[in-house]
């Protein structure tokens, strides 16, 4: 069932600041409290918020459900990639092979305070962006199915 | 270059492989059924053919270390970390490899048999990314060498588990079997967590080698050691939190309930390594023995007593399942109430730890053999009731077969697999306490009784007219349940040669706790 | 005393939990007692951690003093990360028992016997 107009209409103006907001978290998730999880949960809610606010039928009619099935895979297969690519440098599975190498990530962390900057962790800052990827993925495909299961997707 | 990357990374592509192949399962199911099973089953037999490669590696060359994140698979002991490792670390010893190779076999026959078993129901996709990651849990959970990362494989292997037990929701019926295990897995795991948690706090490592080389069975230890057996025993079904098992069992599709039962025998597998290898000789072995003797006589006896009378053939097979876990525990525990007494070791406590944790490859080879023969009949009639069951002898040849072979394994008879465990676990156990091995011996009786009633209400008789025109099972089953048939046979043929490659390592590396801390932390 | 209370109240968190999976028939509420169970180990985990005074475990140019571990925080995150998975897959079995059979009452919701 539809919410009220106004209902609607603030969904529509917040979701652009929950995405903004969510994927600060995930990018500066190795400087900053936050991560890949945390910050993919508040994307999540962002949809969540979308999914109360709209009917379900209208709802799937612009988020499909297979596009977020991909984007859970995606992020899962981007996860296990990042992994699996430190074999080739002769190193073990989940080692940080993007630490220190090429001329953007060559950028050891500066002493003293500072802002942090975001190309200094090595896999760290994809990983996180890969496990931002699958959860807000994978927890709207979850509040989706739910909304489903109940009884008032009309 | 490639051989070499490969054969230095086999414990972390041991489960890279099946986790990368549950994560791309869904995209190639976009393209079609056919390319899915292709998919799954090649990623299977990856994962086999890694297994084999890692166990020889492990008989021949001592244990497997592998340190995730390190420059080397063997850096375990970091330089600057002060004599602590800080990473994830897997620890691949004899035993772990055995349950792992075991694991991954079963799991072949079963993609192989979901094929069929599978195909005429929706949302394939799920179901083999689920199985996959079911097969990532049970064998991370033999694998690793560290409390947390056991835990999460934990609850991994739970959740996949509970999800395929719910899979065919059948009226909601299957549903209701698969919250009654994921409520008691996770409650479960919960305790071992707090377990952890207790350990971690007094010795500040989570490492099982560093804490096995810690640990001081303070009164905190033995909450701990409590809290990790009452849990991993409930997820391994033995009496008396075996009331999951039925449920969950009878309603999962066949082809599930057959790695359930390996699901199980991971948690086994936690339950001789906590005892034997984190604890080992600091803890009370001669009452942590019997209680688990106890464990182990009650599974057998209430098991056996409560499949008797059952009218659902896989309920019949699932409280069976709990009757051979006794077997397990009873084996092992009479190995771990001698563990301080070498003399006794040799005598008896060897070979009844042997004869333990033969049983346990055995009973996943004709458990989910019968499993698996039972889904082929309910595959094919839509019942499993013994009751409405008849005649299928007439037009299940092949079936029937593969059902003989798995009963007389299960009830110990020569010259299959079933006997050779048995017999070495009722040799030494009558050493140990002659009672025990009777007991022992009239489960034994009981268990073929009861497959006796089950093959002539399934099998014998006139041909029924419901089922005149049922067929032979479809060719994949056929070739899953001839698969572990065959190892059913080659186990109970060559037992000896079995248990010198591969049990007598295995138990031997339960019983040399000084072996498994020092391939961790070095020296002795 | 004072240094003991976290521990106390995890520990009470989890038998409360345990009571309420026990007492409540409804399906819901036992999840709900499953939740609380996990709530007071999580506690349990981050308090283990705790160190008086001291300072979040940032290596890089630390001020000398002690620091919180932060292996018990990562632990404590992968076991949110799990309970949330384990809560949706519970929660979602329910809505399915529900469903089919009408009720979530854990005396009703008993097919599966013998």
């Amino acid at each position: 069932m539809n919410m009220s107009k106004i209902v609607r209409e603030a969904a529509n103006l917040l979701f652009p600041f929950i995405l903004v907001f969510g994927f600060y978290i995930v990018l500066h998730g190795h400087l900053t409290p936050g991560g890949g999880f945390q910050g993919g949960a508040v994307i999540a809610t962002g949809f969540v918020l979308l999914f109360v606010a709209y009917s379900y039928p209208q709802i799937t009619e612009r988020i499909g459900v297979g596009a977020l099935h991909n984007t859970e895979t995606l992020g899962l297969l981007l996860f296990i990639v990042t992994a699996l690519i430190a074999l080739g440098f002769g190193v073990t599975f989940f080692t940080n092979w993007m630490l220190d190498i090429g001329p953007i990530l060559n950028n050891p962390v500066a002493f003293g305070p500072n802002p942090g900057d975001l190309n200094t962790a090595g896999v760290i800052p994809v990983m996180n962006l890969a496990v931002g990827i699958e959860v807000l993925g994978a927890l709207s495909v979850i509040v989706l199915y739910m909304m489903s299961g109940t009884k008032e997707t009309i | 270059m490639m051989q070499e990357i490969i054969l230095q990374n086999l414990p972390a592509l041991l489960l890279a492989v099946p986790m990368l192949g549950a994560f791309v399962t869904p995209l190639i199911g976009r393209a079609g059924g056919g390319a899915r099973n292709l998919w799954t089953v090649a990623v299977m037999l990856a994962t086999l053919a890694i297994a084999i490669v890692l166990t020889a590696q492990v008989l021949t060359s001592g244990t497997v270390v592998y340190t995730f994140g390190a420059g080397a698979a063997d850096l375990t002991v970091p330089v600057d970390s002060g004599g602590i490792p800080i990473r994830i670390i897997f620890t691949v010893d004899a035993m772990g490899a055995f349950m792992a190779l075991s694991a991954s076999i079963v799991g072949l026959g079963v993609m192989l048999y979901s094929l069929s078993s599978a195909s005429r129901s929706t949302g394939q996709n799920g179901y083999y990314a689920l199985l996959l990651l079911l097969v990532v849990g049970i064998l991370g959970m033999v694998c690793t060498g560290d409390m947390f990362n056991f835990f999460v494989f934990l609850e991994i292997n739970s959740l996949a588990g509970a999800a395929l037990v719910a899979y065919r929701v059948d009226k909601g019926v299957a549903v209701e079997g698969g919250l009654k295990y994921a409520v008691l897995s996770t409650l479960g795991g919960l305790l071992v967590l707090f377990a952890i948690a207790l350990l971690y706090g007094q010795y500040d490592a989570l490492n099982i080698a560093v804490l096995a080389s810690r640990i001081q069975f303070t009164p905190l230890d033995q909450i701990a050691l409590v809290m990790l057996l009452v849990a991993l025993a409930m997820k391994a079904g033995a009496v008396p939190m075996h009331f999951w098992t039925p449920d969950a069992y009878s309603m999962a599709p066949s082809a599930i309930t057959a790695l359930l039962v390996v699901a199980s025998q991971a948690s086994l597998y936690g339950v001789f390594r906590v005892v034997f290898t984190l604890y080992g000789l600091t803890l009370d072995y001669v009452t942590i023995g019997w209680i688990i003797i106890i464990l182990g006589v009650l599974s057998m006896f209430v098991g056996v007593t409560m499949a008797l009378p059952q009218k659902d053939v896989k309920r019949l097979m699932a409280y069976h399942a709990v009757s051979q876990t006794g077997y397990m525990l009873l084996g092992v525990g009479v190995g771990l109430a001698v563990l301080g007494n070498q003399q006794l070791l040799d005598t008896y406590g060897t070979i009844a730890m042997e004869g333990g944790i033969f049983h346990i490859i055995n009973h996943a080879m004709y458990k989910g053999l019968l499993f698996l023969t039972a889904g082929a009949i309910f595959y094919r009639t839509g019942t499993r009731n013994l009751n409405q069951l008849g005649g299928l002898g007439h037009s299940m040849k092949w079936t029937m077969v593969f059902f003989i072979i798995g009963a007389l394994a299960i009830a110990g008879i020569p010259p299959f697999n079933g006997f050779a465990s048995k017999l070495m676990i009722y040799e030494s156990v009558f050493l140990f306490n002659p009672l025990l091995a009777i007991i022992a011996m009239v489960v034994s009786i009981l268990t073929l009784a009861s497959f006796v009633k089950v093959f002539h209400a399934i099998f014998m008789g006139p041909r029924l007219p419901e089922y005149a025109d049922v067929g032979e099972a479809p060719a994949p089953m056929l070739i899953g349940m001839a698969l572990l048939s065959l190892l059913v046979i080659l186990f109970g043929v060559f037992p000896q040669e079995v248990v010198d490659i591969l049990i007598a390592p295995a138990a031997d590396a339960l019983i040399n706790q000084g072996g498994y801390i020092a391939s961790v932390l070095g020296g002795v | 005393m004072f240094f003991n209370l976290p521990f106390i109240v995890a520990a009470l968190l989890v038998i409360l939990g345990i009571i309420t999976m026990l007492i409540k028939r409804n399906l819901i509420k036992m999840i709900m007692g499953l939740s609380l169970v996990e709530a007071g180990v999580n506690l349990l985990l981050v308090s283990l951690g705790y160190r008086a005074g001291g300072i979040a475990p940032i290596f890089t140019n630390a001020p000398a003093g002690v620091m919180v571990m932060p292996t018990v925080q990562a632990m404590t995150l992968t076991n949110i990360v799990i309970g949330i998975a384990t809560t949706a897959l519970l929660l979602s079995f329910v809505m399915v028992i529900y469903r089919m059979y009408g009720t979530a009452n854990a005396n009703k919701v008993r097919k599966l016997r013998g």
